[in-house]
């Protein structure tokens, strides 16, 4: 069933990825609970060489958190040639379903008890970790080893960076939300793939008429609405609007942008563009994309995480060219570059502001030289997904027709706008997918959406 | 003086028996794990704090803000739904299945076994279950092509309370059954031989002398079923998340989404504070206003 294909791959999902949705995935059980905190936090030897040759003494082994599900493999192959390498600076590796890792790394952390690297998602929630002094400023770091910075997609690597300084390094494939296909189901209406609002408007009927939903959205799972905001907002109003409310100046949730995207949301709810019952369309469990893929749908907004998803609930779908995907449409007179992408840039590794500067050097020696070595990227590739990182067009091409659209979407981008819900502090994210969900089922106007966000600037 | 002493201690020991030493490591459990968490979130209550900076002193900011906030009414006034509309669906049904399977027919006792099955599932698979079979498009609804069945079960505001209800009733039902089942079979065979020798029916020994002898069994289920609604957590939580907007936002989910979502655990202490204040008075008031502490043999009033 579809609820099997989320319980499989909890960690393609994006729901992963948000600090405040603690409710987004299922419950998978706990992956691997020993927790081998037997770490001796032994030798103090300074953190001297921290820039890193890889064999050099003085680190000791750390611990480290990470999440269990599909993503579980590339992490320990990753260690597991790390520690064979490196028997002086072995990483141990525990690993958590989402729902379980962010309640626990909360805690821990709360009470300096956190691991030495911290996995983390950037946004709102690692701004908390650095306000408290919880993780280390990596700046230096990252000066002495400019490959830190220089080999990834900028706007990917900005996500670690918090008021000018490094507090975390990218380490997952790069996610930007676009919009996929059902080919034949726009074949059957007679209407082209729509490359700006109008077009889609035009689209919604002709879909309707061919006997399929035009829009497919998990609106159960609440996020998923957060795309349309974040990208109509994006389109109209740039990406200084968002900005302009991260920086928590007052009534900027009133900006002309917010309101006139969620009237925009509210006009595509009242032309029947969305799927019928679709405020309980699971995307945690791929119900959305089970939708498009089984041709209900003619169109779905999603991450790049659900691609590996298509072939799950049908393995030929992808194979026999039904698929389409491609950006979000222009909309015209808006002052935000068509270019311009959202999604989930990527997640991160941090380190602890409480771990030895022996454990330090460890973590930094991994970072530098572990991390992104050639088989944790040729593994990315194969699996189709597309690394954060520069200069990969040769391969990607090579690996296919989607990770070489994905690479380029997200090089070409002038702005990648970080999951507001991940970008926001705890308190407005929780609020701002409530505020949405009343938003898309007109329980509320655009004008006390704003006024009920506003509320949250601040908190 | 200490021949008083050592008389009233005889005396204490014929009187109740075993030492009160016997109680000392249950009481310590409940200091640890009931009373202490209480204070503890007492004092949060007055704090701000996100779990990973310190908590700071706020004074009874979170409380003026928690008790003017229109959610925490909506949420409280939902919770209260919620427990009455339970009750008034649980109890008549457990009631009717409790005393039906309390017979000693081999089909009935087939069909306890089939009734009582929900009681072995967890919450969280009874949640993902019924998630699953209501989903607006691959569900019950399109299933069988059957417009009524064709609703909106977990989108629609004004129907998904009533599913929250139902799925409730479903997983809670059997145990509350259970209760009658076992409460009917304390009934002594004698009364009914009375009462058929009398000419009484069926539905008139039923009123008469199963009624008043579950007295209190009514009590105890009822009881549990109020206090535990007022509790109600993981189940809603899975199925909509307090949605759609604030639909099904109970009292305890609006708790654990302020603290766990929001990360604004003073906040949510009050409401916690709260839960704990509604949940000894409903107790309390019950037991007061049934007699229950005054509990005896009912036998022999029959």
């Amino acid at each position: 069933m579809k609820l099997l294909h989320g319980l499989g791959s909890p960690t393609r999902k994006r729901n992963l990825a948000s600090p405040a949705a603690a409710g987004r995935r299922t419950l998978a059980a706990v992956g691997v609970a020993a927790l081998s905190v037997g770490m001796a936090a032994c030798g103090s030897t300074g953190m001297g060489g921290s820039s890193g040759g890889s064999n050099s003494s003085g680190g000791t082994a750390i611990t480290t958190w990470a999440l269990s599900g599909a993503s579980n493999d590339m992490f320990q192959k990753s260690f597991d040639e790390w520690n064979k390498a490196h028997p002086d600076e072995k990483i141990n590796a525990s690993y958590f379903a989402t729902n379980a890792y962010k309640d626990k790394i909360r805690t821990a952390i709360g009470s300096d008890q956190a691991p030495t690297l911290i996995y983390n998602w950037g946004g709102g929630v690692l701004k908390g970790y650095v306000d408290a002094g919880k993780v280390m400023d990596l700046s230096d770091i990252v000066k002495q080893n400019p490959a830190l910075k220089d080999k990834f997609t900028p706007s990917v690597a900005d996500g670690g960076v918090i008021d000018g300084k490094t507090y975390a390094i990218p380490l997952a494939p790069v996610t930007p939300v676009h919009f996929y296909y059902n080919k034949d189901v726009l074949a059957k209406a007679g209407v082209n793939p729509p490359q700006t609002w109008d077009d889609l408007l035009a689209a919604i009927p002709k879909i309707k008429a061919a006997g399929a939903a035009p829009i497919s959205i998990g609106g159960g799972s609440k996020w998923p609405y957060l795309m349309w905001e974040e990208y109509l907002v994006d389109r109209l109003g740039g990406p200084d609007v968002f900005k302009n409310i991260l920086a928590n100046k007052p009534n900027a949730w009133s900006d002309p942008a917010v309101i006139k995207a969620n009237t925009m949301i509210q006009q595509l709810v009242d032309a029947g563009a969305f799927v019928d019952g679709f405020s309980s369309v699971q995307a945690d469990s791929s119900a959305d994309l089970a939708l498009l893929v089984s041709g209900k749908a003619g169109i779905l907004m999603q991450g790049a995480w659900d691609y590996p998803s298509v072939s799950k609930i049908d393995p030929k779908f992808i194979s026999s060219g039904k698929l389409g995907y491609g950006a979000f449409p222009a909309v015209p007179g808006g002052k935000g570059d068509p270019k311009d992408v959202a999604g989930n840039p990527t997640s991160y590794w941090s380190i602890s502001s409480k771990a030895t500067p022996a454990q330090v050097k460890t973590a930094v020696d991994y970072l530098v030289n572990g991390l992104w070595d050639q088989s944790y990227v040729d593994g990315m590739i194969s699996s189709g997904e597309v690394p954060p990182l520069k200069g990969l067009d040769d391969r990607v091409q090579k690996a296919g027709d989607y990770p070489a659209a994905i690479y380029k979407m997200t090089n070409e981008a002038p702005s990648f706008q970080m999951s507001w819900d991940l970008a926001l502090a705890p308190a407005p994210s929780a609020a701002f997918w409530t505020q949405l969900d009343l938003l898309f089922n007109k329980a509320e106007t655009p004008q006390q959406f704003s006024d009920n966000m506003n509320k949250t600037i601040g908190q | 003086m200490s021949t008083a002493k050592t008389a009233s201690g005889a005396e204490k020991a014929l009187r109740t028996g075993p030492s009160s030493w016997m109680v000392a490591p249950a009481l310590a459990f409940f200091l640890i794990f009931a009373i202490v968490p209480l204070i503890l979130a007492a004092v949060l209550s007055f704090t701000k704090w996100d779990g990973i900076n310190p908590p700071a002193w706020t004074g009874l900011g979170n409380w003026t803000r928690t008790l003017s906030d229109p959610v925490t009414f909506q949420s409280l006034w939902l919770s209260f739904k919620v427990i009455i509309v339970s009750w008034l669906v649980q109890t008549p049904l457990s009631l009717l299945v409790g005393v039906f399977t309390a017979g000693r027919q081999r089909y009935r006792a087939v069909l306890a076994a089939l009734y009582f099955l929900p009681l072995i599932l967890s919450s969280a698979a009874i949640g993902i279950a019924f998630k699953s079979l209501l989903d607006p498009n691959f569900g019950l609804s399109k299933a069988f092509g059957i417009p009524a069945l064709a609703q909106d079960w977990l989108g629609n505001p004004e129907l998904v309370f009533y599913v929250v209800v139902f799925v409730i009733a479903w997983q809670f039902v059997p145990f509350h059954s259970l209760l009658y089942q076992a409460g009917t079979r304390q009934i002594p065979a004698s009364f009914y031989e009375a009462a058929e020798l009398d000419g009484a029916s069926r539905v008139q020994q039923f009123v008469h002398i199963t009624l008043p002898q579950l007295r209190y069994t009514i009590v105890t289920s009822s009881t549990l079923m109020v206090v535990g609604s007022l509790t109600y957590f993981d189940v809603v939580y899975i199925l909509t998340q307090g949605g759609p907007g604030y639909a099904t936002r109970l009292l305890p989910l609006d708790m654990y989404l302020t603290g766990f979502a929001s990360s604004d655990m003073g906040d949510a202490s009050v409401l916690a504070m709260l839960l704990v204040v509604i949940g000894l008075l409903l107790a309390v008031g019950l037991t007061k206003l049934t007699g229950f502490s005054r509990m005896t043999s009912q036998q022999e009033g029959a």
